[in-house]
């Protein structure tokens, strides 16, 4: 018998004596007989033990685990059993995937944004040296296009601004 | 001569499953509309793994316009098997769900990525991105609603 004097599951099921190198009886305890029961009802245990037989002893566990799955999922849906879980699933994947490019794109066109313009300087913004410096080159007080001297004068100083273009990615 | 022609007719007519086993194919015999004679593969993969009293019981407790899905479904699960004598489509359903949380996980980062770019950029408004009401819309940021997800966590 499989483990001490009780007989395994599935001897019990077919009311068999369990031998000694039963090949069920590590796989189906005594304490779980609907284990056993499901995976007989869909399958069969001659079948069962015929794909048992076909496999190395290592790989026998994973085996019975995904026989069990099988018979749930084709007792829960006996028309698609499993095929439906996989037909969901990939209805899943197929859905995430476009999410996915959606949002690819979506950096893309950020990334791609034209430089915005900055907001025009009025002059009780700039300080008494920088006012004094652009009155000096000729300006009458046009500010319209102040980004040149504004440029030139601050550009060593300023790290508020920056530059969109070289924005870096957090993944790169 | 009778005899050899009634013989005829008979073993013409015989679905995949009754020639199999060799025996008379009545007219209402439960596999015939599913196991056509000119393919006895399909049956032989799916008798393999079943058994033909099983997928006969299981065809009797089910409604008619099912069946054919039903048998499908299983030669389907059979054909995973043969491939895969360990894992069957469970392999296949394992992979699925990698794949789904691969999908998430850079789903999660490019909408991050989204939101850290509409925060750095100057004069830009941020607004729900597209992709944000889309995962709304479906759902999926909450997770699956997989009943089929235990055997795997």
């Amino acid at each position: 018998m499989g483990s001490g004097s009780s007989p395994c599951a599935s001897c019990k099921l077919l009311r068999r004596r369990c031998a000694k190198d039963c090949i069920f009886a590590p796989y189906f305890p005594p304490d779980d007989p609907h284990k056993f029961a499901i995976v007989h009802k869909v399958f069969g245990a001659s079948n069962v033990s015929k794909m048992l037989q076909e496999l190395p002893v290592h790989q026998r566990g994973d085996a019975v685990s995904s026989l069990v799955y099988e018979a749930n999922a084709r007792m829960r849906d006996p028309v698609y059993g499993c095929v439906g879980a996989i037909s969901y699933l990939q209805n899943q994947v197929s859905q995430l995937q476009m999410q996915l490019a959606v949002a690819q794109a979506e950096i893309l066109c950020i990334q791609m944004q034209p430089e915005p313009e900055l907001p025009a300087i009025h002059p009780s913004m700039m300080d008494c040296d920088t006012k004094s410096l652009v009155l000096s080159g000729g300006n009458t007080g046009n500010f319209g296009d102040p980004m040149p001297q504004f440029l030139s004068y601050t550009s060593s100083n300023n790290n508020a601004i920056q530059d969109p273009l070289k924005r870096e990615s957090l993944w790169t | 001569m009778y005899r050899f022609h009634k013989l005829d007719k008979m073993t013409s007519t015989r679905c995949a499953v009754c020639k199999y086993f060799r025996r008379r194919c009545p007219p209402d015999c439960i596999f015939a509309p599913y196991f056509l004679n000119d393919n006895p593969q399909r049956f032989i993969c799916v008798h393999r793994f079943y058994g033909a009293s099983n997928i006969g019981k299981m065809l009797e407790e089910m409604p008619v316009q099912l069946r054919a899905d039903a048998v499908d479904s299983l030669y389907y699960e059979a054909k995973c098997r043969i491939q895969d004598p360990v894992y069957g489509c469970v392999g296949i359903i394992t992979s699925l769900h990698r794949q789904i949380q691969i999908a998430q996980s850079q789903l999660a980062k490019a909408q991050a990525e989204i939101s850290f770019l509409d925060a750095n950029f100057v004069g830009f408004e941020p607004t729900p991105s597209l992709s944000e009401s889309l995962v709304q819309q479906n759902g999926f940021e909450q997770g699956l609603d997989d009943p089929f997800s235990t055997w795997f966590y």
